[in-house]
């Protein structure tokens, strides 16, 4: 079964104005605001650890205070987060969040495998298929399995949610993932999973068709026998049995999502920490969204080191006596000018690249962030109220 | 204790942690200072990344094979290599005499199907590669550098999950084996990192529980990396410690030192109720490591953060854990 879709760019069937260059990645002019106000869909991305999850909600709490309908799909989060959104299950169904925006919040904690359950009854040809798949091992492990799966049903929910079109924004959080593209390629990961060659092999009615196959696809399934036991190839043959003729409706879908991605009015919004490893990490990921097609709309360093001087160049900090408290208070300074200067130097080229859209600096805070008071701190300083502009880089 | 004997207590140690938490800083940071006290150290890295590599001062990311990053072997030395799930697959395959069929399998995208069938059979092979290196004892130590961003979780219980699920085949016998190792505390020990902030704080706790029931590993000292030495100096009005240290410094200059040293001390002081927040959730000793006000880990580096560590070895009671196994 032969993949149909160009390998890349993987989104080139988008509109126009989102094949973005590093040089245009997007609209010029547009304010990390303008993204909360007009878009319909945003998806936060970057490695693990760096705050996805904060950065979404905070988005998505902005968007509500600025008068919108706005949904939050958040995976994972961080358990006293989760319980500031009144999120205490994992659930496919949004809940209201209440508080003192004029727009409305609502927010859900995608539960990965409900999802796939609701795909598989929506394409099941008979309630009979559809038990068949849900009761197989293989089916039940691939959520938790599959690299990609989870990233595959945060883009199926958001899919819902944006074409049901009860919400006027849906912002996405993506999965911790060892690779931060993995969510682009998901759809087409388990398209290609159904569409292996061992499912017709599988497929196979009888053993007689067996022996007209290769030898080396033979050798290839008694290579899976002796390696992981026979059992397993009977699961396999259990499952891609129980997946027959549903592979085409899922091909669709994905296909859907696809579109839904290169929208206009679809944003990526990429966060990073300002250490260097997360940098490279960030704009290895630019460049992988822009070969799809995608661009970056916005970009936002979570936890940078304040700059405690306005004017901390080179200028030469007074050399104090050896042991004196002062000696302790400018070493502490030049630690942290060294800090912020080198935070900054690692972020410079990522900032040219993604040019230009906006950069939003969330400083290191003195409080964790664990609540809509957290929140609405961390949306500030996103959104440039916290006394200066969004995109001015401070030394 | 001795930094030999806590490296002696058992032969492998996983050195586990949410990512951005410093796993590789401090996995370094432990090979040298396990090589400087005469120890020939192994790290193994999953997914043959850059960072041990600099953190020794040399470029380019680890392979397959093995690469001397310091000292001498026998006489204190580190050696590093990659192993990933797909290079331990090539080889068990290439091992049990399925040489010819080891890269069609990977590359046809078969071991998907195989890995859906049977989660974690990536991980096992990995842990079982290290197990076998482990019984060449051609290491005294292998530091393994648990996945970054990947669920020290997942890695640490596939073994155990694998035996309830498949019934019989080689791969079977292998995690049995590994579960083994894991669960033997005189062979193999799991060190977790934190940063001592709020969040970091209560997902190690959870770990720490979740991996000592599920995953049934022993665990060592808890280590907390990026602590903020505390400095009580930093109180004083900067203006006076200047008049003090008979300088003059300008309005601004006074204000700039006082708002860095402001921040420091809330964050030493968020600091000091998450460390004693993790000692009461956490029945484990701590290592502390300094935060490092550069970014850069290199050789010098690696020195600070391994001298802390030892400081906090040598206070840690010569009974803790569990008695050396040579």
């Amino acid at each position: 079964m032969s993949e149909r879709v160009p390998v890349a760019p993987l989104y080139s069937s988008g509109h126009s104005t989102a094949t973005g260059n590093a040089l245009s990645p997007g609209p010029s002019g547009t304010e990390l605001g303008e993204l909360a106000d007009d878009r319909s869909v945003v998806i936060t991305c970057g490695s693990g650890g760096v705050g996805k999850t904060t950065v979404a909600a905070a988005f998505a709490l902005e968007a509500a205070r600025r008068g919108r309908r706005v949904c939050v799909v958040t995976i994972d989060p961080a358990k006293r987060l989760a319980d500031a959104l009144g999120l205490d299950t994992l659930t496919n169904t949004p809940k209201r969040i209440e508080g003192r925006w004029s727009g409305e919040l609502w927010a859900l904690m995608l539960d990965a495998k409900g999802t796939f359950d609701d795909l598989v009854h929506r394409y099941a040809a008979s309630p009979e298929q559809a038990d068949g798949i849900l009761a197989n091992r293989i089916y039940r492990n691939l959520t938790g399995a599959l690299s990609g799966t989870q990233e595959y049903m945060a883009m199926e929910k958001l899919y819902e949610l944006a074409e049901e079109g009860a919400y006027e924004i849906v912002v996405v959080d993506t999965p911790p993932t060892r690779n931060a593209v993995d969510f682009l390629e998901a759809p087409r990961r388990l398209t290609r999973f159904l569409g292996h060659r061992l499912f017709q092999l599988l497929l196979m009615p009888t053993r007689a068709y067996l022996r007209a196959v290769s030898v080396a696809t033979q050798a290839l399934l008694r290579t899976i026998s002796k390696v992981a036991g026979a059992d397993v190839v009977e699961d396999a043959i259990a499952f891609f049995q129980a997946f027959e003729g549903m592979e085409e409706g899922f091909r669709q879908r994905a296909d859907h999502m696809r579109r839904l991605l290169a929208r206009r009015t679809t944003a990526f919004l990429l966060v990073t920490s300002p250490r260097a490893d997360s940098v490279d990490e960030a704009g290895w990921f630019a460049d992988k969204l822009n070969e799809s097609g995608l661009a970056v709309e916005g970009l936002v360093v979570n936890r940078v080191h304040p700059s405690f001087s306005q004017d901390n160049g080179p200028r030469a900090l007074p050399r104090a006596p050896k042991g004196s408290a002062l000696e302790t208070l400018v070493e502490n300074l030049r630690g942290y000018v060294a800090v912020n200067e080198r935070e900054e130097a690692a972020l410079a080229q990522l900032v040219l690249r993604v040019a230009p859209s906006p950069v939003a600096r969330v400083p290191l805070l003195d409080i964790d962030v664990t609540d809509a008071a957290g929140l609405t701190i961390v949306a500030d300083h996103m959104f440039g109220r916290d006394g200066a502009a969004p995109d001015e880089p401070r030394h | 204790m001795n930094v030999a004997a806590f490296c002696r207590q058992s032969r492998v140690l996983i050195v586990a942690g949410k990512g951005g938490v410093g796993k590789t800083t401090i996995t370094a940071a432990l090979a040298k200072l396990a090589s400087a006290s005469g120890l020939d150290v192994l790290v193994v890295e999953l997914e043959g990344k850059a960072g041990v590599p600099a953190a020794f001062g040399r470029d380019g990311s680890l392979d397959y094979d093995e690469t001397v990053l310091a000292g001498q072997s026998g006489a204190g030395s580190v050696r590093a290599r990659r192993i990933t799930p797909d290079d331990a697959l090539v080889e068990y395959l290439a091992d049990h005499g399925m040489r010819r069929i080891s890269k069609r399998l990977v590359s046809s995208g078969a071991l998907d199907v195989v890995a859906t069938a049977i989660p974690g059979i990536g991980d096992i092979l990995v842990l079982g590669k290290v197990r076998q290196l482990e019984r060449e004892d051609s290491s005294d130590v292998i530091l393994v550098d648990a996945p970054a961003t990947g669920h020290a979780m997942t890695f640490l219980s596939s073994a155990k999950g694998l035996l309830d699920a498949a019934r019989s085949g080689p791969v079977r016998a292998q995690a049995a084996e590994v579960v083994e190792l894991l669960s033997d505390a005189n062979r193999c020990q799991v060190l977790l990192v934190t940063l001592p902030e709020e969040m970091s704080v209560t997902e190690v706790v959870e770990s720490a529980y979740q991996l000592e029931d599920h995953a049934g590993v022993t665990l060592g000292p808890v280590i907390v990396n990026a602590c903020l030495p505390d400095e009580p100096l930093l109180s004083t009005d900067p203006i006076e410690a200047a008049r003090q240290a008979g300088l003059d410094i300008d309005d601004d200059l006074a204000a700039a030192i006082g708002r860095a040293a402001q921040f420091r001390v809330n964050r030493c002081r968020l600091q000091a109720e998450q460390l004693e927040r993790l000692a009461l959730e956490l029945p484990l000793p701590q290592l502390r490591a300094q935060f490092l006000f550069g970014s850069h880990i290199g050789p010098d580096e690696l020195e600070l953060i391994g001298a802390d560590l030892a400081l906090g070895v040598e206070r840690l009671e010569d009974e803790h854990g569990s008695e050396p196994h040579r």
